[in-house]
């Protein structure tokens, strides 16, 4: 069978706001690009991104780029790689700005100039008094940022490919990664698309949960690719649990909800974050928060008949401001709950949110493993930008504000590198057709027809074993068991069956695909979080409560091939000053 | 609660038809996009687009009972049995829910739908006072999700010389921006006897826009500036 071939300069994967950033300036540079999303650009999930992007703009309060970076290395419980987060705290305010002038409707202060709001984990001064460092469009800065990037790429001509599925990457044999095999959703019709360069850009996996905050598309599938091409997945124990998911729904209530004064209260009636986190309070790291509420739910004083979730209340804010700067959650609570929140406080409990782990890279864009001469020895051809990446920006924890930033800087970075490869490698390489064969293999296999187990059963089954066994607290038995279990929900896989073999617009098949990229990041998870003997950011152990700096402080690397471990360095000393040497976290 | 929904698959298919379904339990609070996922556990080759689940990216639009909605934010509650599930009106169906939106995209695209300013770029942000800000709210929300345009008789009768009533809104959005000075440019180009005036207040835009915004309007606004511009 012959497959239809196009070729590029460059291949993205994903059309969020790191696959738009990267593709934009490639365009503009006059590169050939291709954008291949399984979904129309602006239905990615960047858009759901509400509370804001984080610069040190100074707008509001006093602020710098180290305070910044002091925060989100702090934030990141000193697990952040330093080089990585200088240089994108450095960046910070540049990319506020172009993004300013390609159009994003930022929100205003009185003399002009754009909003900024306190979040979670900011301080002046190296931890004292908190800052307003979160650029903010109202409560949909992901909307805002991802249709300006995508109307910007239609400008520049920007070729999409939307929905397209990609299958696999595909390589040469001496291991040059040159474009990926994808799968016209519409037409189910194969295609190559040959690329000197390969962008993954493909967005979290917080889908391995069963109650999330993430869209039904975050299924990792870069992650997914990446482990089958033989490259690891760094630091994937580090789940974040967003502190305010709606209670029993998942859908997030946006960190600025708090930025802008609102706070939580048990079931006693008691403002508890104080008892946790004096300083700071509702607005300390939210790793902490999380923590603090499962806590107060652990011993008795959660809210409701069930005492199963806490309260985030705004009401006292007045209905003005709640309006005005949180309008996408009054929707929210309207649709969903069926409350306007400048009345009524609204019921929340931590939920799976954000994968601060991923495909290993540098702060260039450039994916990296250990190979020959060192831990980072660069995959040629190959990059990852985004929630998918572990630069490693956010560490064990990531601050509020940081995920908007990151996606834009690296996505940037990403097509600096990108075009200074382009100018050294000017034609395509050779593709080896045996790469090809395996992706075409991945896809054929759901062409078997029979009986057997459907993807809906055993996805079900996955997402209640990660929500059982690797949750906010976590401990050694909890986590060997939950890794026998997804152990043999993997071996039920080979089983699965579609009953669906129709080529126009197949839905099952693509959900089929899926379902390998979440087994494939859920193992990675529990493995890794398994391994981890201590308690550092989101990864908190019951039986290891302490941080362990002799022993941990280091990335965890987890290959799919016998799912082996290995680690690696932090980079602690950041570009140009002096480390933050690790300290006691507290806000 | 008993379903009735437009299937069609092209591979399989002569015609399209409408497929019964039932779900026992339904929760109170539940929204169609759980009961159609709920479906598709039971019936794999039930296809349907979906992402967010919140009302924020746009694909879940459909014809439910007789209007365009997205599932995701619909409460089962709020609808009659049995649920008639149908694809959005007038555009080609591809398959089952799913409808060829290419249109759609087209006539969004030709509004220029970009921030333009030839001014040198400031190093820091252009200033924007709250009230010149606010003139965009209520424009820039958009999700695309294509409610509006596929609800318009004008749209359904000319969707390749009327613009629609998303596309227009997002002309609107940027004519309304400070920041952006191709003003005249886009009024000329929207001065049309179709790309704008097909528009006869039917108002079926506002009447279904799950984010609650008002296309209508929005037209109102960019004839206003016409006339300001010839008077």
């Amino acid at each position: 069978m012959s497959i239809p071939r196009r070729k590029f300069d460059t291949l993205v994967i994903g059309a969020g706001g790191a696959g738009l950033r990267a593709a934009l300036q490639l365009s503009q540079d006059e590169a050939m690009v291709a954008v291949v999303s399984k979904v129309f650009p602006t239905r990615s999930h960047t858009v759901a991104a509400q509370g804001g992007i984080n610069a040190s703009l100074a707008n509001v309060t006093d602020d710098n780029w180290h305070w910044h970076m002091f925060d989100t290395v702090k934030g990141s419980d000193y697990l952040g790689d330093q080089n990585a987060i200088e240089y994108m705290c450095r960046a910070a305010p540049r990319i506020v700005y172009e993004l300013e002038h390609i159009g994003v409707p930022f929100s205003r202060l009185d003399n002009g100039k754009i909003y900024q709001r306190a979040f979670g984990g900011q301080s002046q001064n190296f931890g004292g008094d908190q800052a307003a460092r979160t650029c903010a469009a109202a409560d949909r800065t992901g909307h805002a940022i991802l249709h300006a990037l995508y109307q910007q790429n239609i400008a520049a001509r920007t070729h999409f490919f939307d929905e397209y599925f990609s299958v696999d990457l595909i390589s040469d044999d001496d291991g040059y990664i040159l474009g990926a095999l994808v799968v016209d959703i519409a037409s189910g019709e194969p295609l190559i698309i040959e690329a000197k360069t390969t962008l993954l850009a493909t967005g979290g996996a917080a889908q391995i949960f069963r109650t999330s905050t993430n869209a039904h598309i975050n299924t990792g599938d870069g992650m997914g690719m990446a482990l089958r091409a033989g490259i690891p997945l760094q630091d994937m124990e580090f789940f974040q649990f967003h502190p305010t998911g709606i209670a029993g729904k998942g859908m997030l209530i946006t960190e600025a909800a708090r930025g802008e004064g609102g706070y939580l209260v048990n079931g006693n009636g008691e403002r508890f974050m104080p008892n946790y986190a004096p300083n700071a309070k509702d607005l300390a790291s939210r790793d902490v928060v999380s923590r603090a509420i499962a806590v107060e739910i652990r011993e008795g004083r959660g809210c409701g008949p069930d005492k199963d979730h806490v309260l985030l209340k705004v009401d006292h804010l007045g209905a003005d401001v709640v309006h005005k700067r949180l309008p996408g959650i009054c929707d929210m609570t309207r649709a969903f709950l069926n409350i306007d929140p400048a009345e009524q406080a609204i019921p929340v409990f931590p939920t799976a949110h954000y994968t601060m782990g991923g495909i290993p890279t540098n702060r260039f864009g450039q994916v990296v493993v250990p190979v020959s001469s060192g831990p980072e020895d660069e995959v040629p051809g190959l990059y990852a930008a985004g929630e998918c990446a572990c630069v490693s920006i956010h560490g064990a924890n990531r601050l509020g504000g940081n995920s908007l930033l990151d996606i834009l800087v690296f996505g940037r970075a990403s097509a600096n590198h990108i075009t200074g490869y382009l100018s050294e490698h000017r034609h395509h390489r050779e593709l080896s057709e045996s790469s090809v064969d395996k992706a075409m293999q991945r896809l054929l296999r759901w062409d078997t027809k029979g009986e057997g187990e459907s993807v809906a059963g055993l996805r079900n089954d996955l997402k209640r074993v990660m929500e059982e066994h690797c949750g906010v607290f976590r401990t050694e038995d909890v986590l060997a068991e939950g890794l026998d279990k997804v152990i043999a929900l993997e071996k039920r896989l080979p089983d699965v069956r579609l009953t669906d073999h129709s080529r126009q617009f197949n839905t099952a098949r693509i959900e089929a695909l899926e379902l390998e990229n979440l087994m494939d990041v859920a193992i990675a998870t529990v493995c890794s979080a398994l391994s981890r003997q201590e308690s550092r950011g989101a990864h908190s152990r019951i039986d290891y409560p302490e941080r362990n700096d002799v022993n941990w402080l280091k990335h965890s690397l987890f290959y799919k091939k016998d799912r082996q471990l290995d680690y690696k360095p932090v980079h602690v000393k950041p570009m140009t000053v002096d480390t933050f040497t690790p300290k006691e976290r507290v806000y | 609660m008993r379903f009735s929904i437009y299937r069609y698959d092209p591979d399989a298919d002569t015609e399209p038809y409408m497929q019964d379904y039932v779900l026992e339990d339904c929760p109170a609070d539940m929204m169609l996009l759980d009961a159609l996922l709920l479906l598709k556990e039971q019936d794999e080759t039930l296809g349907f687009r979906r992402s967010c689940g919140e009302g924020v990216c746009g694909s879940d639009a459909m014809n439910i009972n007789g209007r365009n909605g997205l599932a995701c934010v619909t409460p089962l509650s709020s609808l009659s049995a049995p649920v008639v599930l149908r694809p959005l009106p007038g555009r080609p169906v591809i398959r089952d829910l799913v409808v060829d939106m290419e249109q759609f995209y087209k006539q969004y695209r030709a509004v220029k739908p970009w921030l333009q300013n030839s001014e040198p770029e400031p190093e820091v942000e252009r200033l924007q006072t709250p009230v010149e800000r606010d003139q965009i709210d209520g424009l820039y929300e958009c999700i695309l999700c294509g409610c509006c345009s596929t609800a318009c008789p004008s749209f359904w009768w000319n969707p390749e010389r009327f613009l629609g009533p998303a596309a227009l809104l997002q002309a609107c959005r940027f004519l309304a921006d400070s920041r952006d000075d191709a003003t005249e440019e886009r009024l000329q180009t929207l001065d049309d006897a179709y790309k704008l005036f097909r528009c006869h207040s039917i108002m079926n835009c506002v009447d279904v826009c799950p984010k609650g915004l008002n296309p209508t309007s929005a037209i109102g606004r960019i004839k206003q500036m016409m006339l300001k511009k010839t008077v």
